[in-house]
């Protein structure tokens, strides 16, 4: 791939997998990595909301965060752990269980998004999380949290040496319990450590598609042969950065770089939910005064999800009140496999966001019709387990 | 009757006076998925080189030049109720338009089948 090498791309540890199998290679975050297979994006994405898509994410920012002189005792020591993580974020991981994952967001002072990311609590190690971060920001997310850490605890990446697999969709667990039985019994938003050919694989319950389904890291050595064994099940196909973009629309997930930025707060970007009730009551976390005043009603803009008459519009189109003055802009748009519509997120002011409100996108210079509906567009079936027929 | 091509990987196939419009297997191939074509409307006055309708896939959207100077004599509505013929069948059931051709000269300056295979080798 001349392209790859004149870029100087990294891959994964699944490169030779993706061309093996005719995926279209296209530099993604400093990787190279499949935007599609040659059965393309619609068949893809159809086949995950109906078996189960086996996603390439080794580009995302795995990682262990370990306190460097645990006590020993397993409550102390995730309070401790949870204590240098959270002054970063706004979620609430001194509450979580062990196995535990919360999806939050990092802040800067003013209350913006610098990542969202994910962050559990060991099952295993008292005064260990896992916490993976997106691949765009891994680099200074690491060295923010690293920063935080102190000579207190110890960030190890985990994503040179691994290979991180997303299974989603409604079969994943039928899937997954012939891999590592024992995790198919995991709750969603759950992780635990199974054994699988000799090495450990870290399973969480989790995704970004809207279905049931399960993120996995393996190690690059064990990896390829992973990879393998997922597709040896003919209810899995391997499946593209393409269709996980329009799955993740059709879910209502912002994606950072677009519905997410330093400039947004999770109350703009309708992830109130991720700003946990302690941290709210306590108000630690970074940008609270901006955040909790928007609770109160004092919000400009608001992420909202639209149904889209016509061609679809993209990131970057301008939103339009009915009478046609500009109010807002998409910033993820596209076609929704599962709808037959086009569909966009996009940030308009509070009194343009009840369900129902019509409004306009501009698309090539021309007022289309658009109308706020809720999200996700595609209900989430994150704990569908029963076979689709 | 001949078939000529552009480096953006339409074709037109021209009948007397009449061009029919499409993009390549080639191109339907790179684009994946078509999802929303807009047409031109009939009547409209293209100069070689405007863009003349917009080709959506699930991914991006791409503009479609006109190979020719003339007018749209005709869309193919089909492609409004599905725009997938493009991609199941882009040299036949799934061309754009139909342009007349203003200038029989501007045929002269495109790629012929050789020259375009060549180009997507």
């Amino acid at each position: 791939m001349a392209e790859t090498s004149a870029e100087d791309l990294k891959t994964t540890p699944l490169f030779e997998r993706h061309t093996a199998a005719g995926g279209r290679m296209v530099p993604f975050g400093g990787y190279s990595l499949p935007v599609q297979y040659p059965s393309g994006i619609m068949t893809e994405h159809k086949w995950t909301r109906e078996q189960a898509g086996l996603f390439d994410v080794s580009h995302m920012g795995p990682s262990f965060l370990a306190l460097n002189n645990p006590s020993g005792d397993a409550e102390a020591d995730h309070a401790a752990i949870a204590a240098i993580i959270e002054p970063l974020i706004c979620g609430d991981i001194a509450g979580l269980k062990p196995g535990q994952v919360r999806y939050t967001l990092l802040l800067n002072e003013t209350g913006g998004a610098i990542d969202d990311l994910m962050v559990a609590r060991s099952p295993l190690h008292p005064g260990s999380l896992y916490i993976v971060v997106n691949a765009g920001t891994k680099d200074g997310d690491f060295a923010r949290i690293e920063a935080a850490a102190g000579g207190k605890a110890k960030l190890t990446r985990a994503d040179a040496d691994n290979a991180l697999l997303a299974l989603q969709g409604p079969e994943a667990v039928n899937v997954i319990a012939h891999i590592a039985p024992a995790a198919a019994d995991l709750g969603f938003m759950t992780y635990g450590a199974f054994p699988w050919n000799g090495t450990t694989l870290i399973i969480a319950r989790s995704g970004y598609t809207g279905e049931d389904g399960f993120e996995i890291l393996v190690s690059a050595d064990h990896a390829p042969a992973f990879w393998d064994a997922l597709l040896a099940d003919t209810r899995v196909k391997p499946i593209g950065l393409g269709a996980r973009d329009s799955l993740r629309l059709e879910a209502g997930l912002p994606l950072y770089g677009h519905d997410l930025n330093e400039t947004i707060s999770p109350t703009e970007a309708d992830l109130g939910f991720a700003v946990s009730k302690r941290r709210r009551e306590a108000a630690d976390f970074p940008g609270a005064a901006r955040i909790l005043a928007e609770r109160e009603g004092k919000l400009s803009r608001i992420r909202v999800g639209l149904i889209v008459e016509g061609a679809p519009a993209r990131e970057g189109a301008e939103i339009l009140d009915a009478s046609g003055v500009a109010i807002g802009v998409v910033t993820s748009g596209g076609f929704a496999p599962s709808l037959g519509k086009a569909i966009a997120l996009g940030f308009v002011p509070p009194e343009h966001a009840a369900h129902g409100t019509k409004l306009q996108v501009s698309v090539r210079g021309r007022p289309q019709a658009a109308e706020v509906v809720p999200t996700p567009f595609v209900p989430h079936r994150y704990f569908r387990k029963a076979k689709t027929s | 009757m001949t078939t000529k091509f552009t480096p953006d990987h339409e074709y037109i196939r021209v009948e007397g006076s009449t061009g029919i419009v499409g993009i390549t297997p080639y191109a339907q191939e790179a684009l994946g998925d078509i999802v929303f074509v807009e047409l031109p409307s009939v009547g409209k006055v293209l100069k070689k080189g405007d863009e003349a309708a917009v080709v959506e896939s699930v991914k991006a959207a791409s503009e479609i030049y006109a190979p020719v100077s003339g007018t749209v004599t005709e869309v193919n509505d089909a492609l409004s109720g599905e725009p997938g013929l493009i991609n199941s069948d882009p040299e036949a059931a799934g061309w754009i338009y139909k342009i007349a051709i203003a200038d029989a000269g501007d045929l002269d300056g495109l790629l012929d089948a050789a020259a375009y295979a060549d180009l997507t080798k």
